[in-house]
């Protein structure tokens, strides 16, 4: 376990290490990013939409007591959406689609003999493959959270509103009760450490394969795997430290 | 000239090669001809800095590649192009691209228009200046040993590495890729090795070959000279062939074999 950690660690620093000329490296971070955010729109918007539907929906379910006003589930839905479900269920999202995709990429370079071939060039293959997407992720991934949180607050509404569960007056007051302006600065700053997490660690599995077609595909499940335990083991922390 | 001077590898307790020392000559088809798992493509991997040796040192041209600065690797290395044996093109580039891509890697100073000329120059040496749209993918196995040959020489490299570059393809097309290096390496000076159990590789370009048995250097010499080479293990190795066992029959028996191979009858090789 500390060997795998040094070893990752050793990983990241060879990235800054020879690092390749800046623009090859911007262009390559802006092909990423394009990748990582216009393939993963659509799948993060269903699932957001249908998220803030269903959180709205049981918030109403459950609020029995008239005494609370149906205000509160407007309020509800922003809140969980903002601090935790946008963030962090897109990013486990992300970590199935994006993650799989970066270490089954990486893997088939490595049994392929492509990443060799780029260090035989004299090419710091981590600085070249690895490090764009790393930056590529933690641009893409905090605007996919934002746009996640819009539509979740959206379907939220939608599902209140048409289902009868209160008016939309009543959502909207809810929304705008007592804002707290940090939560998204919080929101935001989960969304950047989680798309580090996500792309370095499967990163990390896929540079570092070796033999096969089944391998990288073990190498994908895993990435999948311990990005998703390192998003929840991460929110923890967050939550702990920054609120 | 590349000098291997006492190199051990080992993987655990396995020994891979023990103590191996060459000398790859300048300007020549160098050869390291062994049966499989008698360390060829580590040896080629420790030389081109992919793995590291235990013990033992590499000079490129009188200076020290093994342990050295980094910077002064990285200075080696931008001399050495390599054919890899599944030929490790880059599946998201095009032909053109993947010759481009050392280019635009390596000299920062070449404006895109000698990029482009230089690349069309590299695939018209390669017999491939029609295939520069074309994805990897899209590419036939000789093809794509062409285009790694063409993207190792665009930088104008001095070492050209080649791990078995006859795998997986016919005798005909082998033939031809085994041309391709030689022609290569005699036209630009270069020092070629190329790693290989070919023996049609052996005779058709070989001007210094060294045969590795079990992790040792066992014989080393000319192409001329191997077939007489006193050394039991390369004797088993180059007469195991079914094919020249029959031939040896044939001929002892009082037969004859018509070898006349005439007009080629697969066209211009644009498929190759």
């Amino acid at each position: 376990m500390v060997k795998v950690f040094g070893q990752f660690l050793l990983f990241l620093q060879s990235m800054f290490v020879r690092t390749e000329r800046l623009k090859i490296i911007w262009n390559r971070t802006i092909d990423e990013a394009v990748l990582i955010g216009i393939d993963s729109v659509l799948i993060v918007s269903i699932v957001s939409a249908f998220i803030g539907a269903v959180t709205c929906v049981q918030i109403a379910y459950n609020l029995i007591n008239p005494l609370i006003p149906k205000s509160t589930i407007g309020y509800m839905v922003r809140e969980m959406t903002i601090l935790e479900l946008a963030p962090t269920i897109t990013s486990i999202v992300l970590a199935g689609k994006v993650g799989s995709s970066i270490a089954g990429g990486l893997g088939t370079m490595r049994i392929t003999e492509q990443i060799d071939a780029l260090e035989v060039m004299g090419i710091n293959s981590s600085s070249y493959l690895v490090l764009p997407r790393i930056l590529g992720a933690i641009i893409t991934f905090p605007l996919l959270v934002i746009l996640a949180m819009v539509l979740s607050i959206l379907g939220g509404y939608l599902a209140g509103t048409l289902s009868g569960a209160m008016s939309a007056q009543e959502y909207v007051e809810g929304i705008r009760d007592t804002f707290i302006p940090y939560n998204i600065v919080f929101a935001l700053i989960k969304s950047v450490v989680f798309a580090f997490l996500v792309s370095a660690i499967s990163a990390y599995r896929g540079f570092f394969t070796e033999g096969g077609a089944l391998e990288v595909g073990a190498s994908s499940t895993t990435a999948v795997t311990h990005s998703i335990i390192a998003i929840l083991i991460g929110d923890f922390v967050l939550a702990y430290t920054l609120l | 000239m590349i000098e291997v001077h006492n190199i051990h590898k080992s993987f655990g307790d396995a020994p891979i090669l023990k103590g191996v020392s060459c000398t790859f000559e300048t300007g020549k088809c160098n050869l390291v001809l062994g049966g499989s798992g008698t360390g060829k493509s580590v040896l080629l991997k420790c030389i081109v800095g992919l793995l590291k040796p235990d013990i033992g040192s590499i000079t490129f041209d009188g200076t020290i590649f093994t342990n050295n600065k980094v910077e002064i690797r990285q200075e080696i290395r931008r001399q050495i192009g390599m054919l890899f044996q599944a030929s490790a093109l880059f599946d998201s580039m095009n032909v053109f691209e993947n010759v481009e891509f050392p280019l635009r890697m390596l000299t920062p100073d070449m404006t895109k228009a000698e990029r482009r000329d230089r690349v069309e120059f590299c695939l018209k040496r390669v017999g491939l200046e029609a295939a520069g749209n074309k994805m990897p993918s899209e590419l036939s196995g000789g093809m794509k040993k062409r285009v790694g040959i063409a993207r190792a020489i665009a930088p104008n490299c001095t070492y050209l590495f080649c791990d078995e570059p006859n795998s997986g393809l016919d005798p005909l097309t082998s033939i031809k890729i085994d041309e391709l290096i030689y022609e290569i390496t005699h036209e630009y000076g270069i020092t070629t090795v190329i790693i290989t159990h070919d023996m049609n590789s052996v005779v058709e370009i070989g001007d210094h070959i060294v045969y590795l048995h079990k992790g040792q250097k066992l014989w080393d010499g000319t192409k001329d000279e191997i077939l007489n080479a006193q050394v039991p293990e390369l004797k088993e190795f180059i007469f195991s062939s079914s094919l020249v066992r029959a031939a040896k029959r044939v001929e002892m028996e009082g037969g004859t074999i018509d070898t006349r191979i005439g007009e080629p009858i697969h066209g211009d090789g644009d498929g190759i």
